[in-house]
């Protein structure tokens, strides 16, 4: 895994993998969520754009958890696959957070009665949007791939101090956006029947995240290793 | 481990440490300019100037919305189970504006103590079901 002639070979064995799943899944959510789940008592119909919005949100939130964590393993081990698969996995990481912010505000419309407030949830999570940005920003400005990855490394450790904040804005506070559905310790306030699709969805977009990750990697891997006999071997033939 | 991948393993610690330290402080020094709006309790407490906009959030009292007959009038009681204000508006109300439902508005609070609001948002909760389990849960009290 972690030598790139290895990891190129791999990966070609796994994506159509990742990228059939990914259709299985989310085919199959978005199917029962925006067309057979009930719709909901007080919402109606415009509740469903949860069944984006909310994959949306948590890969936004996740991808930036595991960027730190690459982050971590190419700051102390130095290991240079970590560092790709940090570059390859921030632009996805900001069109999900972009994602989720897009759909809250269309969602919010039509419920609360406005585009967008300036409440804790939804501030946070533009900081978010903005700390991938600066993160890509800050890798395209060093020329030296790995003096790019460090740097990117130690801001995604600095920028890990948001995640908490966007996760417990709407318990400390007082928000626009309501509480959240799924806590650890309780059950569910959605009936099973409206949550069966949205942890389809949710899958199916973690898959979404592993096959374009697994696509930007590959290009990344040619990219930097474009020197090397392997790659060569690859594309002479 | 080796002791320098164990020292930078500190570092990044310190680094982590440090940035949730420095958001902490933000986040406290803000304080409660981080909520979105004041509860009745709270804007009855303070001293607040008839010119300044705020924005006060709570339940809508059931039974209290009076809509006027010949103009977009409205006049709706906000309350936090403790204290209430009395909301006069002008306007379209959001879908999920009713009674017994979450509301957020923006105006000025009058000398007579009264709330004169320009915007009114609908709060939504965490709560999905379909409408048959909601007559349900209602009819079971």
């Amino acid at each position: 895994m972690g030598s790139p002639p290895l990891f190129y070979r791999w990966s070609s064995k796994i994506m159509p993998w990742l990228g059939i799943l990914a259709i299985i899944f989310l085919s199959i959510g978005l199917f029962w969520g925006l067309l057979i789940a009930p719709t909901d008592y007080k919402q109606g119909d415009v509740y469903r754009i949860l069944y984006v919005h909310v994959p949306s949100a948590i890969l936004g939130q996740s991808i930036f958890m595991f960027m730190a964590a690459c982050g971590l393993i190419n700051v102390v081990w130095r290991a240079k696959i970590s560092g790709m698969m940090l570059k390859s996995a921030a632009p996805i990481g900001m069109s999900f957070t972009l994602i989720a912010l897009v759909t809250g505000s269309v969602w919010g419309k039509p419920t609360w009665g406005t585009w967008w407030v300036w409440d804790a949830r939804l501030t946070s999570t533009l900081i978010l949007f903005f700390i991938y940005a600066a993160l890509i920003g800050l890798y395209s400005s060093i020329d030296d791939k790995t003096k790019a990855d460090r740097a990117v490394s130690i801001l995604s450790i600095v920028g890990l101090a948001i995640i908490p904040v966007i996760k417990k804005s709407v318990d400390w506070w007082q928000t626009l956006h309501q509480p959240s559905t799924f806590t650890l310790t309780s059950s569910p306030s959605m009936s099973p029947d409206m949550y069966q699709p949205l942890l389809l969805c949710v899958i199916g977009f973690y898959l979404i995240f592993a096959f374009t990750l697994t696509l930007n990697l590959r290009n990344e891997v040619i990219d930097r290793e474009r020197s090397k006999n392997w790659v060569k071997q690859i594309f002479v033939n | 481990m080796n002791p320098l991948r164990k020292q930078r393993l500190y570092a990044l610690i310190a680094v982590l440490i440090g940035s949730l330290l420095a958001t902490w402080l933000v986040v406290s020094a803000l304080s409660e300019n981080m909520n979105l709006f004041y509860s009745p309790s709270e804007i009855l407490k303070a001293d607040i100037d008839e010119n300044v906009l705020i924005r006060a959030g709570g339940m809508v009292k059931q039974g209290s919305i009076e809509k006027s007959k010949d103009s977009l009038n409205v006049r709706f009681t906000v309350t936090d189970y403790q204290n209430e204000l009395i909301i006069n508006y002008e306007g379209i109300l959001p879908d999920l504006f009713d009674e017994n439902a979450g509301v957020v508005v923006r105006g000025n609070l009058k000398t007579d103590g009264s709330f004169k609001a320009i915007e009114v948002l609908a709060k939504h909760d965490e709560n999905y079901m379909p409408p048959e389990v909601a007559k349900l849960i209602e009819a079971n009290g």
